[in-house]
């Protein structure tokens, strides 16, 4: 990759300030406003992946969902591949066209995939919509991308209640790598699933990105999971950016507080292992 | 191999498995198919013309010639119940069929573009609450004519917000989802994200309510033509029915409203039970 090559993602000053109405009845006028975003400003180089840590409301999902066109910025840029993303009130052609640049993945594979579509259909929809293929030449590349994902073509024909959780967050990935974009959001992908599944899609991820060279945006309140797969760190905390480094010098040397914090807070014993060899951990 | 079966049968829930129907839709849909076949097959099965009158034949009990007896002048009561089948269910019918369109467009409408526009159309929606469907009815034959189709219109406008409010609420939870979310951020158009992913999800929901809505409205048409506003006579309807059998009750013959009146409770009920039964089915079917 040349060195002028334009980041995947950069973003800029990125403000999002939510204006909260109080409940109906209550005077219209009361009206309060809630800065989720401050002034972030970051990039992502290609085939790099970043990740925002912080707690519940620190703002991370709304970073993300702003990135990925879901929310408008109050304020600030957002280039993406180098080219500016300017409005969100968008056509479908420049939708079209920015699905190929961003894609995400949600937290809640429960929800993230429509009951009455099949998996097969699911992805098929994304494929029809971005590429000139026949219905085989699609076909193939639905069993390719579930290959990709870890899933069989088997997995094609069932709806998504038939599945794990852990299977349909895989059909997520999937779905999402079906446009292939340059950029992969993936907002606490693996929170909802438990720890051995939690593993298994991480690896996957890491996997992915050796072979397609995709970048990642990693939306995370779990340090532990960060340092499988990202190479820089973004700490925030109340909307504003509190800490940002490569993610060794972040989770071995944090200069903020918060960060040591948020770090201490790791609650899995297993994250500084004891020897497997020894039958009973007895924390000393 | 017996295992593989058993696997794919976990992973594709078969037919055979959705199909075991609960018996009260069964009975439900099969008299209400019945009805149906009756209706379109009026002329053939209908053992007399339901408008001639034999004088001679006047006031009738049940007998093998008139097996459900004969009105005040001698018409064949079967023949009209059976001819009024046509009309009393293709006006519910239509309203149903008009209310679930309009109704379906604007609740997704509304769901998907939000803000003002789903206002305003809550708004309208609870203005024509406020009109009892009669009441509306009434004010259309007033302003153009007795009939069929005034009421129709009328009740079509009418049932709208039921539907409506129904699906606007169902379709807003859907739009929230991430699938939803991620349809947009994968270039699906809005157009396409309605039609092909909030449509399909609010579809069983859609269903029940329309087919509640149905029992409902043969209700409200019967009752407009039991006030003399709809179809006129001689043509038979079952609600207009109950309003001409009215003056032989006092004479001791009470079939005609009787029969007609039977026939209305139960199409109803049938009705009424399909959409309960298909509603509780929906909620066993999430997930």
């Amino acid at each position: 990759m040349p060195e002028t090559a334009p980041p995947a993602v950069e973003v800029r000053n990125l403000v999002k300030v939510f204006h909260l109405r109080r409940a109906r009845g209550a005077r219209r006028r009361s009206v309060k406003s809630l800065v989720a975003v401050d002034h972030v400003s970051f990039s992502v180089g290609q085939g790099r992946s970043l990740a925002v840590v912080g707690e519940s409301g620190s703002g991370k999902t709304t970073l993300a969902r702003m990135v990925v066109g879901l929310e408008r910025p109050t304020s600030g840029e957002i280039a993406v591949g180098g080219r500016e993303r300017r409005s969100t009130r968008v056509g479908s052609r420049e939708r079209r066209h920015r699905a190929r640049e961003v894609q995400i993945v949600f937290q809640d594979p429960y929800s993230s995939l429509d009951p009455r579509q099949t998996v097969g259909r699911c992805i098929e929809e994304m494929l029809r919509l971005h590429f000139d293929a026949d219905r085989a030449g699609r076909l193939t590349r639905v069993a390719e991308l579930l290959d990709q994902v870890g899933l069989d073509e088997r997995h094609a024909p069932a709806y998504p209640r038939a599945l794990s959780g852990g299977q349909r967050q895989r059909v997520a990935i999937a779905r999402a790598l079906a446009c292939e974009p340059r950029v992969l959001i993936c907002d606490e992908a693996v929170a909802s699933l438990d720890v051995s599944i939690q593993a298994q899609v991480l690896n996957l991820l890491s996997d992915i990105r050796d072979r397609i060279g995709v970048s990642y945006l990693f939306i995370s309140h779990d340090l532990a999971v960060v340092r499988q797969v990202s190479d820089e760190i973004l700490v925030m905390k109340n909307g504003r950016v509190v800490e940002h480094g490569p993610t060794d010098r972040v989770l071995d040397e944090p200069a903020d507080t918060y960060t040591k914090l948020l770090l201490s807070a790791i609650p899995r014993p297993g994250w500084h292992p004891v020897a497997e060899s020894d039958p009973q951990p007895v924390a000393t | 191999m017996a295992t593989a079966a058993a696997a794919k049968e976990q992973l594709f829930p078969s037919a055979r498995r959705r199909r075991n129907l609960d018996p009260v839709i069964l009975a439900a849909g099969a008299f209400i198919g019945v009805l149906v076949l009756v209706a379109i097959l009026a002329p053939w099965i209908a053992p007399y013309n339901p408008n001639a009158a034999t004088i001679l034949a006047a006031n009738q009990g049940v007998s093998a010639a008139h097996w459900l007896g004969t009105d005040p002048t001698g018409r064949d009561l079967l023949s009209r119940l059976i001819w009024g089948a046509r009309l009393s269910l293709l006006g519910p019918a239509l309203i149903v069929l008009i209310a679930t369109a309009l109704g379906t467009v604007l609740a997704i409408a509304s769901a998907w573009i939000g803000g003002l526009f789903d206002q305003l159309v809550s708004r309208v929606m609870d203005l024509l609450f406020a009109f009892p469907g009669l009441v509306l009815a009434m004010i259309a034959v007033a302003m153009f004519g007795k009939g069929l189709v005034a009421p129709v219109v009328a009740l079509s406008i009418a049932y709208t917000p039921y539907i409506t409010r129904v699906l606007r609420s169902a379709a807003s939870r859907e739009r929230s989802l991430p699938y939803v979310a991620a349809c947009y951020v994968g270039g699906v158009s809005a157009r396409s994200i309605c039609s092909r992913h909030l449509l399909p999800n609010v579809f069983p929901l859609l269903l029940t309510q329309s087919t509640i809505s149905f029992g409902s409205a043969l209700v409200t048409l019967a009752a407009v033509s039991y006030l003399g506003l709809g179809i006129q006579p001689p043509t038979a309807t079952w609600g207009f029915m109950v309003s001409t059998g009215q003056s032989s009750i006092l004479a001791g013959h009470p079939a005609e409203s009787l029969e007609a009146g039977i026939l209305i409770v139960v199409t109803v009920v049938a009705f009424n039970l399909l959409g309960d039964r298909l509603a509780g089915r929906r909620s066993l079917q999430a997930l």
